[in-house]
């Protein structure tokens, strides 16, 4: 029974790395680039909607969606004024940028905030289920965030597959220049990606925050290294990919806490990833491109 | 595939060999050569024996697989079936950089030159592993060091002036015209030392006068360095005045085999080149 | 010819600023005109300097993408602590025992670097960075958790939770999550200075060797370099290990300049701060790595005045920076600027002639 609940927590946390991953991985597949500062943007989804529920007194729905809405806005933003004008620069540079737009963000929340942390309510207002006579214990959030992450997934492969801005981004991702030469803008799409990344991220923020109630400047700083290793572990630029790697990723790190080491659950979550990497560098479900000599 | 692939095409089996490597081991010894992808059959049953000296040409029209098999022959390919022979040795499974180690160099169809660095250090990278200097040597700059790079300056030079290249030694690769720019590639190739010299298109892109000089020079590289040739060309001038064996593939295979003379009035050839029936030919005018 | 004589002079140019630098800053600070937050700086400076050059090494000149210096730091600085704790008896010259702890602490890290760099080094950027973030995080898990005490029946070591029981007399030297504490700090900036001498040389020379040649050359087309016979992945292991080497002398030089230090530290904040200091200084350029290590590292706690700010202003610049070195349309802006500016001063020339 205890592996039953170990299990439902560790898709848990999972769904909530895999909303995360799938970011990561749309940006990574369609802008080329790892956004570091992607972690701390969920953060600011998190922190709106703190605000909004406890300084505005406005009701849940409205501050997930003011969270959205900015985080939206800041995805976009920074994409315009930071990693536009690196386009075509040497992967390297824009990372570093991005760790810059990291480090203001955190160090903007703390202003803003203070870096004591915050009591988050959870947006989750039902009571746990309680099945088998109280040994499976699953709570409201669990059954929220994978509904949440099954739907946010859904969602996206069938707007990738079926819209045609979705289908544009995979053309962008696929090959850019030919799906310039196609009459798609380029940089409507990459805004486009951000925007839904950073609104998925606001999602994410709601979800992690309600599960772990504290709220921090630099709360969203791991889950992003984690989700980020988990899109990989999922192949990065695929969207199932981010899914499995996600799920894949909570699944470990709670049965390594749980059976092998509370302690090193981080080692063994990035050994594992060692170890996939070995055996399929392009992840679980991704592809590997021959190059042409 | 196609009508090729079910007609049984008869190939000499009688090799061509020069006088000079009678009784030689041949340098590239392939038999039957075969790469899949996926479901697609690139090559099949390639054979080859060149000779320590020998000028050959590999023609065919385009995708028929000239690169692929050179991409084999190098190791940068590992075949789906037979086994490539360089120099006796079996390259079965070995990186690419080991391939050339063994004796095999080339050029690329787009040229692969390192263009930010000086024409002297594109030939000095050539010759990498010919300077005698270990790794503690080279960080701790000991005399050893000085010496073998002394040495590498001289031949590097040497191996330029052969090619008329020695006033460009110090200009940046990437700001080269283009036909000195193919040049230096066969430079390139000739410092890894080999036993054979693998040409992908080396006219291409060249005038005529240009190529008359480059048949000199390969005739001349050969000569000199006692180096085989085996060359991929379009160019049937060239291929006919400069190569002794010259072999014809189409989708992958080998039709046809011989001398210039018999590839020049080979049926199998000319249908390949030129197209399927008379008829086809007239209708189009 | 001309080309060997300019990066000679710039080579040599490196080593005489360094010295310099050690010089008046050796000499102020044993005449006592140096204030302790000054001193302070010293000797983790030359760690951070090394640390730099050394990551550029593999990042700016190699071009890999390295995302877990700070394990090899790590290593570097555990592995130290525990060889000069153990020899504090038998070596008791404090400069012996931390030269003896900084080797013992590179070789390690050397000796790790090659065993990751075996299976890792064959996969294609983007994934080394990964791994090496997840080494780095690795290194930093078993650290922390890491007990490692000697008694009189010798040298003790676990990672279960509840830690070691030492027999009487016996000494804690790692203590798991509560780290090393009681460290002697034997680390001078005399030995700092020397290390940064040793990182010139060894980097210096490797780049001007035939070994830089064939690292430029697998930077420009691996594909071709291959097909000359360069052994990449062997190229890429020398680099990694040579790196790593120097990592963990001066992450023992680091360590042993404080009483206590905890595994927190050499984390993947520490990692992404050196790659920062590298980009920021110029990829492949070693001189900038060590003014950017040197002002970086001295900026933050230079700008405590402006308090809550500084951090914020430091990400702004680090952004305004970036943006300005790399991106192509400032770059075009500055040079329309600048060709402008030196328009009319030239047409000044031109008047102040024609007035003559």
């Amino acid at each position: 029974m205890k592996i039953i609940q170990y299990l439902i927590n560790g898709i848990s946390i999972g769904s909530v790395y895999a909303v995360i991953a799938l970011g990561y991985t749309m940006v990574y597949g369609i802008a080329k680039m790892l956004n570091f500062a992607h972690g701390d943007i969920i953060m600011v989804g998190a922190y709106i909607s703190f605000c909004v529920t406890n300084y505005l007194g406005l009701p849940v729905v409205v501050s997930i969606l003011a969270a959205m809405a900015v985080c939206t806005v800041l995805g976009m933003l920074i994409e315009a004024l930071a990693y536009k004008p690196l386009r075509g620069t040497p992967s390297l540079a824009v990372l570093i940028t991005a760790i810059g737009v990291s480090y203001f963000l955190q160090n903007a929340a703390q202003l803003i905030w203070s870096s004591s942390p915050k009591n988050y309510t959870s947006v989750v207002t039902f009571q746990p289920l309680r099945l088998v006579g109280g040994q499976l214990v699953i709570t409201g959030e669990v059954i929220v965030t994978i509904i949440a992450s099954i739907v946010i997934m859904v969602g996206l492969t069938w707007f990738t597959g079926k819209t045609r801005t979705g289908k544009a981004m995979r053309a962008v991702s696929e090959d850019r220049e030919a799906a310039e030469l196609m009459g798609i803008s380029v940089n409507k799409t990459i805004s486009t990606t951000f925007a839904i990344g950073s609104a998925l991220a606001a999602i994410a923020g709601v979800l992690l925050c309600s599960t772990v109630p504290t709220l921090q400047p630099t709360t969203g700083s791991m889950p992003g290294i984690r989700a980020f290793t988990a899109a990989v572990l999922g192949g990065i630029g695929s969207i199932p990919g981010a899914m499995l790697g996600g799920i894949l990723l909570g699944i470990i790190e709670t049965f390594s806490k749980a059976y092998l080491s509370p302690q090193f659950s981080d080692a063994i979550v990035f050994g594992v990833l060692i170890v996939i990497l070995l055996v399929k560098p392009a992840g679980l479900l991704g592809k590997q491109v021959q190059e042409k000599v | 595939m196609n009508e090729y692939s079910k007609k049984i095409l008869k190939v000499p089996t009688v090799t061509f060999v020069r006088e000079q490597d009678q009784g030689k081991q041949p340098v590239l010894d392939v038999r039957n050569l075969g790469i899949d992808f996926g479901g697609l059959t690139a090559v099949d049953g390639f054979n080859i024996t060149i000779g320590p000296t020998e000028i050959s040409g590999l023609i065919g029209p385009n995708g028929a697989g000239k690169t692929t098999i050179f991409n084999l022959l190098t190791g940068v390919y590992q075949p789906t079936r037979g086994s490539v022979l360089v120099n006796g040795i079996d390259i079965k499974g070995m990186p690419v950089h080991k391939v050339n180690k063994l004796g095999i160099a080339r050029t690329f169809q787009n040229i692969r030159l390192f263009t930010d660095m000086s024409v002297l250090d594109n030939v000095k990278v050539g010759m990498h592993n010919d300077i005698k200097c270990s790794f503690f040597e080279s960080v701790l700059h000991l005399p050893g060091y000085y010496k073998a790079e002394k040495r590498a300056n001289q031949k590097a030079m040497e191996l330029l002036d052969f090619m008329g290249l020695a006033e460009f030694a110090d200009t940046k690769a990437g700001s080269l015209p283009y036909g000195v720019q193919r040049r230096l590639e066969i430079v390139r190739a000739l410092a890894t030392n080999p036993s054979v010299i693998l040409l992908d298109e080396p006219a291409a892109g060249m005038n005529p006068s240009e190529t008359t000089e480059l048949m000199h020079q390969i005739r001349r590289i050969r000569d000199t360095f006692h180096v085989a040739i085996f060359l991929i060309e379009h160019d049937m001038n060239l291929v006919m005045n400069v190569c002794e064996a010259i072999a014809v593939v189409n989708y992958g295979r080998i039709i046809a085999k011989g001398t210039p003379d018999e590839i020049r009035t080979n049926p199998a050839v000319i249908e390949a080149y030129l197209g399927k029936e008379e008829g086809d030919a007239n209708a189009e005018g | 010819m001309k080309k060997l004589n300019r990066n000679q002079v710039k080579n040599a140019s490196t080593y005489i600023l360094v010295t310099a630098a050690f010089l008046i800053l050796q000499v102020l600070s044993t005449q006592g005109k140096l204030n302790s937050t000054t001193k302070g700086f010293l000797v983790p400076a030359c760690a951070y300097i090394v640390l730099a050059v050394s990551l550029n090494l593999l990042v700016g000149i190699c071009g890999e993408l390295s995302l877990g210096h700070a394990g090899f730091m790590g290593i570097g600085a555990f592995t130290g602590i525990v060889v000069t704790s153990l020899l504090a008896e038998a070596v008791p010259n404090g400069v012996l025992r931390l030269v003896m702890g900084m080797v013992a602490g590179g070789v390690l890290a050397g000796v790790v670097g090659f065993l990751i760099g075996i299976p890792v080094l064959r996969l294609r950027g983007d994934y080394l960075a990964i791994v090496t973030l997840a080494f780095g995080e690795i290194m930093k898990n078993v650290f922390g958790n890491l007990y490692l005490g000697v008694d009189e029946n010798g040298l003790h070591a676990t990672i279960k939770s509840e830690g070691l029981t030492l027999a009487e007399g016996g000494k804690m030297i790692i203590s798991g999550p509560r780290g090393a504490t009681g460290i002697t700090k034997l680390s001078t900036f005399a030995v700092g200075f020397v290390l940064i001498l040793l990182t010139l040389f060894v980097v210096q020379n490797l780049i001007n060797s035939k070994e830089g040649r064939a690292i430029k050359a697998v930077r420009d087309n691996r594909i071709a370099a291959e097909s000359v016979g360069i052994n990449v992945t062997a190229f890429r292991m020398k680099a990694f290990v040579v790196s790593a080497f120097l990592a963990g002398m001066a992450g023992a030089l680091y360590a042993m300049n404080y009483g206590s230090i905890t595994a927190s530290k050499f984390n993947f904040n520490t990692s992404i701060n050196i790659l920062v200091f590298v980009v920021l200084g110029g990829m492949g350029n070693i001189l900038g790595s060590i003014i950017s290590a040197t002002v970086l590292y001295i900026l933050p706690e230079a700008m405590r005045g402006l308090q809550d700010y500084r951090m914020i202003l430091y990400a702004v610049v680090l952004i305004l920076v970036m943006l300005f070195t790399w991106s192509p349309k400032m770059k075009d802006i500055i040079s329309v600027v600048t060709d402008k500016v030196r328009g009319v001063f030239r047409k000044n020339e031109k008047e102040a002639a024609s007035h003559e």
